[in-house]
């Protein structure tokens, strides 16, 4: 690493991007080898050192303690105290220290806020305030931009700009090949472990993909224009609550015919997720309908739901989707064991179970040592190639798959996403999730914009990404005129000329 | 600066209608208005009720006649109660809530002293205050011991054993040595001892927190009950006579009207415990241990990324929480009785109550122990006036008012994020 530099580092999901990253920062020990910083071996017990050695670290999931406010977040781990042994907070100082950071960075925070009631972006430019004000000299941002909005990915990166202006080097974790292509001065590609080759940005995508996964990969979808029949799910002012009694959808109407993808594209945590357990009967629905193929379905048990001929693959595969314990083949009937051939009375048929999962593993191409392991010791994608089987193994009218490839490796994606295509094309009606924007762009025949809970447009996939990333943002075409978004000159001129393809 | 221990979350408000908590709250009171409006005042004599200020039946007092008493507070009560339902700012609900509760009180109490017996148809305040102390003692140092652990992220089931482990040492070695302070000490130790083992096992073998605090109280009245039976029972005399702590009284303090007599002339222990709700309270929120504490218990991986030794700062919570506790147990031993097979009696488990009815903060606590301390003894009060109530009844009440807050309808009852789940690093 070089002073002033920003460094990216590149490589699949599971590469080893993170766990590298964890020893950097002193979280775990290495088995081997050392860290060199201006030449000297750094032995890191803890990430007090790694503090001290200049190094700062952004986390994927943000390390903020939600009910404390910024300063508190800041202070934390380096107070400044009064008062001898007994230790008093000086807050004024620590106010004063944010200030001082935000000033100089351009990077605005208000210190006294409470962390959980700021957007993501902003709790991240805490995260960086955090790390600047312990004077570090080469900040780590561990996959900085799963949880933005493109304009919020767009002021990220010039905040990486002006602070690799002032100095500081950067390391950039990422698996997305156009945000490294924008900032990054050197790439590291990463794969199982290994590093497999440095590149410069000026090196096409293909040639980065092909660098990250061994080989070369489509990074499209290949698909027919659809067929659409007639409307399947039908969702009419639906409204649900999450967990905390807030509002989170509000008003959503959707639908979705037979032989079309619908996806629904948005930053995380706009009411998808309830959204779609409000549909599976997982959640209260407060007011709205929702109809199945005419069948007013909303207040139906999840399995009846199930039963009624909808398949769900759930966006967390470990706590929804399956019974880690459990062996393959059982986790391949968790939906009809009780039903013929493999469940007669109160007793199982495993034979019928064992057989029917090893067709199932042929079939989806699950890389198991056996139908008998625990579903738990399969990687990722095969663990969500489990849930695909399993999902599309019954007669479907409709499909819902939420975050589909998230944490699976690309070989699985692109297996995944061809059965999702050839699901729509026996005429089932199919709706994708994802808060990957080029997975619903490359999936869905329609794509719907979700954003604090209602459904703010829904488009076509040839639309330009920039205009989507608009709605995810929260601002629409008619609005965007009047709306002054001066962060993000970037984007904001082109609103103009995009409107011509609506 | 959050000075509250729950701050109020600002999440966007969902609309509930017409009947939001606080108008729920309000239809509750006003019914309580009218029932001692009605009732209280209906069964109320026309005797004067007596509140005197002192501990016998003279001297200085505060007069009322029953009846007229127990509907003048019923219609504030009453009043109260309607002005939460018309909707009162929020700043002014805890404050109208309070004397709608107050008033609900004295209306109940103006028709029990009244409707008692000629000569006992008084209630000396200056007893029941002091009873409500000396009743909330062990609740509020097992509180504390609560929220020193609970804040740091580690359930205490075991605040009952801490407590029990208190009393037993501090009487055996109270007894041993013949000092006060060595059985003290010794107290300290026990609570620290059985706290040590809830740390180890919790922390680094990260059995549940829950499960290990129950298994932990079962062994504390099993080791000490053994003790007791085979050493104190034995040789009462060696063994089980510990000296104990006189009362002090505060010059100037004590001579303050009904606070002074109940409080300033107490012992060691009411003031140690009032002081500690004050220091712990400070320092939970004011000092860089409070903020390591309380980011530990909300969110371990975050403040370890920042350095913060996070195994090593619950050791030392749970340990100073035992020490607490184990003080907690020897107000007992050491200042009020001799020791008992399974003397606390479930009072550690009314302090885990009070802990989470004061919401996780020191002064909550303080005042929940003080309610059901107030709760406790009132039940004494009117068993000695021979009230037509049956006493197992108001005994009910701070269990019952407990069930309430749990269930979350005493404001939202928000535990540290953290609470009972182990830090594994990685």
């Amino acid at each position: 690493m070089e002073p002033g530099e920003i460094h990216a580092l590149l490589g699949e999901n599971g590469a080893g991007k993170s766990t590298l990253m964890n020893v950097l920062y002193g979280l775990y020990q290495p088995d081997e080898g050392e860290i060199l910083v201006d030449g000297r071996a750094l032995k890191l017990r803890g990430p007090s050192d790694a503090i001290a050695a200049g190094i700062g670290m952004v986390h994927q999931h943000f390390m903020l303690v939600p009910v404390f406010t910024v300063a508190e977040n800041i202070m934390l781990g380096a107070e400044q105290v009064r008062g001898g042994i007994a230790g008093f907070l000086d807050r004024r100082r620590a106010r004063r220290e944010v200030a001082e950071v935000s000033e100089r960075y351009n990077l605005r925070v208000d210190p006294d806020a409470i962390v959980e009631d700021l957007p993501v972006g902003i709790q991240q430019r805490v995260e960086i305030v955090k790390a600047l004000t312990r004077d570090v000299d080469l900040l780590i941002l561990d996959e900085p931009t799963a949880v933005l909005t493109p304009q919020e990915t767009e002021e990220l990166l010039t905040v990486m700009r002006s602070l690799k202006a002032a100095g500081k080097s950067i390391v950039f974790i990422t698996h997305k090949l156009g945000e490294v292509k924008a900032i990054a001065d050197r790439i590291t590609v990463i794969r199982r472990g290994k590093t497999v080759g440095t590149a410069s940005p000026e090196a096409s995508r293909d040639e980065l993909a092909a660098l990250m996964v061994g080989r070369s990969v489509r990074l499209t979808v290949d698909k027919q224009p659809a067929t659409p029949g007639k409307p399947i799910l039908q969702v009419a002012g639906l409204v649900v609550d999450d967990d905390r009694q807030c509002r989170v959808v509000d008003g959503v109407d959707l639908t979705v015919r037979a032989g079309e993808v619908l996806g629904i594209a948005g930053v995380q945590g706009n009411g998808q997720t309830e959204l779609i357990e409000a549909i599976m009967g997982l959640r209260p629905t407060l007011a709205g309908s929702v109809t199945l193929d005419g069948e007013q379905i909303h207040g139906w048990s999840t399995k009846k739901v199930l039963r009624a001929g909808v398949g769900y693959v759930p966006e967390d595969r470990s706590v929804d989707g399956l019974v880690k314990e459990f062996s393959v083949a059982e986790n391949l009937v968790l939906d009809i064991y009780d039903r013929p051939p493999f469940g007669k009375g109160l007793a199982l048929r495993p034979d019928a179970i064992a057989r029917s999962a090893r067709e199932r593993i042929a079939q989806f191409d699950v890389r198991t040592s056996s139908a008998e392991a625990p579903v738990g010791t399969l990687s990722g994608g095969n663990q969500q190639k489990v849930i695909v089987a399993r999902e599309l193994s019954r007669p479907l009218k409709l499909f819902i798959a939420a975050q589909p490839t998230r944490g699976v490796d690309v070989g699985s994606i692109e297996f995944i996403h061809s059965r999702v295509i050839r699901e729509r094309d026996v005429g089932t009606a199919v709706m994708v999730v994802s808060s990957e924007l080029d997975e619903v762009i490359g999936l869905a025949d329609r794509i719907a914009v979700m954003y604090r809970g209602r459904i703010i447009g829904i488009v076509g996939p040839d639309t330009p990404r920039e205009e989507i990333g608009l709605l995810m943002a929260g601002i629409t075409p008619d609005r965007a005129g009047t709306t002054p978004t001066g962060d993000t000159p970037a984007v904001a001129p082109e609103i103009p000329g995009n409107e011509d393809t609506e | 600066m959050s000075t509250t221990a729950v701050p109020d979350v600002a999440v966007a408000p969902v609309d509930q209608g017409f009947w939001t908590r606080h108008r729920k709250i309000g239809a509750v009171l006003l019914a309580l208005g009218l029932l001692a409006t009605v009732l209280f005042g209906a069964l109320a004599t026309g005797q004067q009720a007596r509140f005197t200020l002192s501990e016998t039946e003279g001297g200085a007092a505060l007069e009322i006649n029953g009846t007229v008493g127990a509907i003048l507070f019923g219609v504030v009560t009453l009043l109260a109660g309607g002005a939460l339902l018309a909707g009162v700012p929020k700043r002014w609900f805890t404050l109208v809530l309070g004397v709608g509760l107050l008033t609900f009180v004295l209306s109940f109490l103006c028709w029990q002293v009244s409707a008692a017996p000629e000569g006992r148809n008084f209630m000396p305040l200056v007893n029941v205050v002091r009873g409500t102390f000396i009743l909330a003692l062990p609740l509020i140092f097992g509180a504390l011991a609560g929220v020193l652990c609970e804040r740091s992220g580690v359930v205490n089931v075991a605040i009952e054993g801490q407590l029990l482990m208190g009393a037993f040492s501090g009487a055996l070695f109270g007894s041993i040595s013949g000092s006060v302070w060595v059985g003290l000490v010794a107290a300290a130790v026990g609570g620290a001892f059985i706290s040590l083992l809830l740390a180890v096992f919790a922390i680094r073998y990260l059995v549940d927190q829950v499960v290990m605090g129950i298994v932990l109280n079962l062994l504390a009245v099993g080791v000490t009950g053994f003790l007791y039976e085979r050493l104190m029972q034995t040789n009462a005399e060696r063994y089980n006579s510990a000296p104990r702590f006189s009362n002090w009284e505060i010059p100037l303090l004590s001579d303050i009207p009904l606070l002074g007599p109940a409080l300033f002339r107490g012992n060691l222990f009411l003031y140690l415990g009032l002081l500690l709700v004050l220091v712990i309270h400070i320092a939970l929120f004011r000092t860089r241990w409070g903020l390591r504490t309380r980011s530990v218990g909300e969110h371990p991986t975050a403040a370890d990324t920042l350095g913060v030794n996070v195994l090593r700062l619950r050791y030392r919570n749970v340990i100073m929480a035992g020490v607490v506790a184990g003080i907690g147990g020897a107000s007992y031993t050491l200042a009020l009785y001799t020791f008992t097979k399974n003397m606390i009696g479930g009072k550690g488990f009314i302090a885990l109550a009070a802990l989470i009815f004061g919401r996780w903060s020191p002064t909550g606590a303080l005042l929940a122990a003080l309610f059901f301390g107030f709760a406790d003894q009132l039940a004494t009060y009117l068993g000695a006036i021979g009230s037509a109530i049956p006493s197992q009844f108001l005994a009910m009440l701070p269990y019952l008012a407990t069930i309430l807050a749990v269930a979350g309808l005493v404001g939202r009852v928000r535990a540290p994020a953290a609470d009972g789940k182990p830090y594994i690093k990685g």
